[in-house]
């Protein structure tokens, strides 16, 4: 692998200078200065961008390839949001300016706001929450908070069905509550029965993705949201599927309380090679009074932050949330529309099917029917006859260029690959994909050797992942 | 219209022939018909690229963009080197998810393995993480790793900034955590409140270095002071002080947190940004989200990876100490370029540079009526109380395209320096408020 950036320092190297200090030099006391020197690296300039160059050739984002990644919608990234979000008037303005500084970055605000409840059925939003998990945990503890301020204190449980993404249990746990799990039917939808019997006046909320992880809307929603309610619970909606029924359906008509958007999925900003992203939380009228601080007003046609906020849970971060990845997804809004954001759902949920028709004779998929943006295969069959995993054929798809489907997840599902295409893919890039699964799925017949092997054209083959648990490097070992 | 769509008509049709159904509505048989949205959604039509950039454009000219900024509070202009702005936008970077699949990830799974080290370097720790959501998030979430059955009380004092104070309040607000705050004396922290706050149940204080109001702690002695009743120490540094200040380990700290837009982020109206965590090597499997490590592939080639994964909400699920998924790894990205870039001499320079300039505009600022609020040693932000109230200043200052320090009350002032000030811009501020003063 390349070097490492502090193995190429010399010392002496210098990449940036400064102006000369031109006032005295401050003189701190020698206790409070730092004892051992800062190892940071010393490079020229030319051999920082060459490292850098090397590492990007090393790194694999949409723009390189197709990105099948289920639940993560890899869609493209738009240029002109990037360039949108580099201007100046969003990226050189200081948080605490004063606020008739900032009236349009409060406009933006606002705009991005109102066009994410008009496409969610929701009343109102805040923007603060930094990811999808983050989202989560603002939405359950404004649960949390609007139970407490109605003196329903024992409420202590929150329900999760056993296909949610693992943030789900984990944020209800930091909110502090109770998971309780839910099973699955036998049509990948929440199975009923076993919600009734867990309803009770116990019960704070159910967590719910729709469409599922398995890339199904449930079509019992309606009774579902219907039997948390008459209970007393209220319904939280995951938004990472919104892709699949944007100007379709919408949460709040099915009957949700509480929803956080993923834009860093659905409203095409970019992923950064693992953040930062942004999961605006979305709430129904009666929860409005507990959004965290920074809620906006408009006054005499200027905007400014609410300040009397008694029943706010609080702040989720400093600030007002991922700006930058915000300004983003309202670029996407406005350049695709109340049509083009219908239209994206659309093709998005055509590609699954596409590609869910091309490859279920092989691959079989678990539940029947259509599809909505994305569908889970099991390699079970595969596994069992050839010996080649789930895994295997992910490690495959990587000598063809191709970014593996999200693997092993939902765990219900054995041996599964999740497959999303999203709306923003060809035809063509489809087909040559199916062909590379099918053809991977006879040679894992013909000669599942070639498979375990893989991948060999990558600059790296597999990595031990045992060996990085049980002896830890976590950094540059300068010794 | 804009479109990011590709499908010609007639290829939609041959797929929907290929999946055998009629139509695109079709695929939607799950949702029930009262669900379905019998109206398009009521937002305008989409619209062209350039009427899009229009109105963007149109939103980012109604912000005023300052030209010197004389205020920090958790969010500095500092110069971001082009070499920072135009790599970290290399779209492989930009565009790539989650390095799950290593073999293909390996540029990204580097970055933040330097990443990690930079910031190893800096704060003296045996293993950071790769970034949380910002820094008061960073400090919430070092908050959980301090916690057992016997101790649960959280020592906070008063000079936080205020954003971290209540984000560690409403991230702890259900848990069994109490949280207890330390008087300040002169604006920093009071050994002895904290000596009587001490006890068998303290799990940590949180010391933020400089504080809320740019002074330095004495971080050591307080270690001290807490090490001995059993508690941990959780130091919060803006990371580009630690190029010049006794690092948070040396100091005694055991979980080093903060915020790192410092280091090439842009103020971006507060993000994104960079929460940072590292700690020592006790510690390691109670810090939150992901971690790089390194590792070998099957030819025995140094590889890097996501590791000790076993503490995470994918594995874990309820039993996770955090929920965090996705985090800030671009940011750290650039930070990690950003400190490659200033090399040990530069970042020391920025340290330095901000810090005489504020000391510059202090002497200054007390030379024409304004007095020093507190008297301990500060690093480049600092309190001034009267002559003038903050709206006055902030006012005077404005207008001549001047962002003035942030009001605190009716006459307090919070000023910060960097080195993108110059003497002329602090002479010029001096000037502007002896006119009003006169």
């Amino acid at each position: 692998m390349s070097e490492l950036i502090y193995e190429k320092s010399r010392p002496g190297r210098i990449t940036v200078t400064l102006d000369e200090l031109d006032v005295k030099q401050v003189d701190f006391s020698e206790d409070l200065l730092r004892q051992t020197p800062l190892r940071l690296p010393q490079i020229a300039e030319i051999d920082l961008v060459r490292h850098y160059i090397e590492l990007s050739r090393n790194a694999f984002g949409v723009d390189n390839g197709f990105y099948p990644l289920g639940s993560c919608t890899m869609k493209y990234n738009p240029r002109l949001n990037e360039e949108c979000a580099a201007l100046e008037g969003f990226t050189q303005i200081h948080p605490l300016q004063p606020i008739s500084t900032v009236q349009g970055a409060l406009r933006a605000m606002e705009l991005l706001s109102e066009s994410l409840c008009e496409i969610t059925g929701m009343n109102a939003f805040t923007l603060q929450p930094s990811a999808g998990a983050h989202g989560e945990f603002t939405g359950m503890l404004m649960i949390h908070a609007y139970h407490a301020h109605r003196n329903d204190l024992k409420r202590t449980k929150v329900i999760v069905p056993d296909s949610a993404h693992g943030t789900n249990p984990a944020s209800a746990a930091m909110a502090g509550y109770q998971v309780i799990s839910v099973a699955s039917n036998s049509e990948g939808g929440v199975d009923l029965d076993a919600l009734k019997e867990l309803l009770n006046d116990e019960v704070a909320a159910l967590m719910l993705t729709n469409p599922n992880t398995l890339g199904l809307f449930d079509p019992n929603i309606e009774e579902i949201s219907r039997l948390v309610h008459a209970a007393g619970g209220l319904v939280y909606y995951d938004g990472a599927n919104l892709n699949a029924i944007m100007g379709i359906a919408r949460p709040g008509d099915m009957g949700f309380d509480v929803v956080h958007l993923n834009l860093h999925k659905t409203f095409s900003t970019p992923h950064g090679g693992g953040g930062p992203g942004s999961g605006p939380v979305g709430c129904k009228s009666s929860l409005i009074s507990y959004l965290p601080q920074g809620s906006l007003i408009k006054h005499n046609g200027e905007f400014s932050f609410v300040t009397n906020t008694p029943e706010s849970i609080g702040r989720m971060r400093s600030f007002y949330g991922n700006f930058l990845t915000n300004i983003r997804a309202l670029t996407y809004i406005l350049s695709l529309g109340s049509d083009g954001l219908k239209d994206t759902s659309l093709q998005a949920v055509l590609n699954a099917n596409y590609m869910m028709a091309g490859l279920a004779d092989l691959y079989p998929v678990s539940y029947p029917g259509p599809c909505m943006h994305e569908f889970v295969v099991s390699l079970q069959k595969l596994k069992d006859e050839t010996g080649v995993s789930a895994k295997d054929i992910s490690k495959a798809l990587l000598d063809f260029g191709i970014h593996p489907p999200t693997m092993y997840f939902p765990s219900i599902v054995h041996e599964a690959l999740m497959i999303e295409p999203t709306e923003t893919e060809s035809k063509e890039t489809l087909d040559h994909a199916i062909n590379v699964l099918r053809e991977l799925h006879a040679l894992a017949y013909r000669n599942p050797e070639e498979i375990l092997n893989a991948p060999t054209t990558t600059p790296i083959r597999r990595v031990d992942d045992v060996l990085a648990a049980r002896h830890p490097i976590l950094k540059y070992n300068f010794e | 219209m804009a479109s990011y769509t590709v499908n010609t008509l007639a290829q939609q049709q041959a797929m929907l022939e290929k999946i055998g159904a009629e139509s695109l509505d079709s695929l939607f048989t799950a949702v029930p018909d009262s669900l379905k949205l019998q109206r398009p959604l009521n937002l305008p039509l989409g619209k062209s690229e350039f009427a899009v950039a229009k109105k963007m454009k149109e939103l980012a000219s109604l912000n005023e963009v300052f030209s010197v900024i004389l205020r920090g509070a958790g969010s500095e202009k500092h110069y971001i080197p082009s070499v920072v702005r135009q790599l970290s936008g290399r779209e492989e970077f930009v565009t790539a998810y989650t390095p799950y699949q290593s073999e293909l990830s390996q540029g990204i799974l580097q970055t933040i393995f330097e990443f990690q080290t930079g910031i190893c370097e800096l704060t003296g720790m045996d293993a950071s993480n790769a970034s949380v959501y910002d820094g008061a998030s960073a400090v919430a979430e070092a908050v959980n790793m301090t916690i057992d059955r016997k101790r649960t009380v959280v020592l906070l004092p008063d000079n936080l900034h205020p954003h971290t104070l209540t984000t560690v309040k409403t991230y702890t607000h259900w848990s069994n955590i109490e949280l207890k705050t330390i008087k300040t004396l002169n604006g920093r922290i009071d050994v002895a409140s904290l000596k009587e706050a001490l006890s068998e149940t303290s799990a940590c204080l949180v010391i933020q270095n400089p504080n809320f109001y740019g002074l330095i702690e004495n971080v050591s002695e307080l270690s001290a002071v807490v090490h001995a009743a059993g508690a941990k120490v959780i130091v919060s540094s803006n990371p580009m002080t630690l190029g010049v200040l006794k690092s948070p380990r040396e100091a005694g700290a055991d979980i080093a947190v903060g915020e790192a837009q410092p280091l090439g982020m842009s103020m971006a109206f507060g993000g994104p940004y960079l929460g940072y965590m590292a700690t020592v090597t006790e510690l390691v499997r109670r810090l939150p989200g992901r971690i790089v490590g390194q590792s070998l592939d099957l030819d025995g080639k140094r590889a890097f990876t996501l590791t000790l994964q076993a503490r995470e909400q994918h594995i874990r699920r309820e039993k996770a100490s955090s929920s965090i998924c996705s985090n800030q790894a671009h940011c750290a990205l650039i930070a990690g370029m950003y400190l490659a870039a200033m090399g040990p001499v530069g970042l020391r320079e920025v340290a330095i540079q901000s810090s005489s300039k504020a000391h510059y505009l202090a002497e200054q600022l007390a030379s024409i009526g304004f007095k020093l609020r507190y008297d301990g040693p500060f690093f480049h932000e600092f309190v001034t109380d009267g002559p003038l109230t903050s709206v006055t200043v902030e006012n005077a200052l404005h207008k001549r395209g001047i962002l003035s320090g942030l009001p605190l009350g009716k006459n307090g002032m919070l000023w910060c320096c960097t080195e993108t000030v110059s003497k002329h811009d602090i002479d010029r501020t001096i000037l502007i408020l002896k006119e009003v003063l006169a």
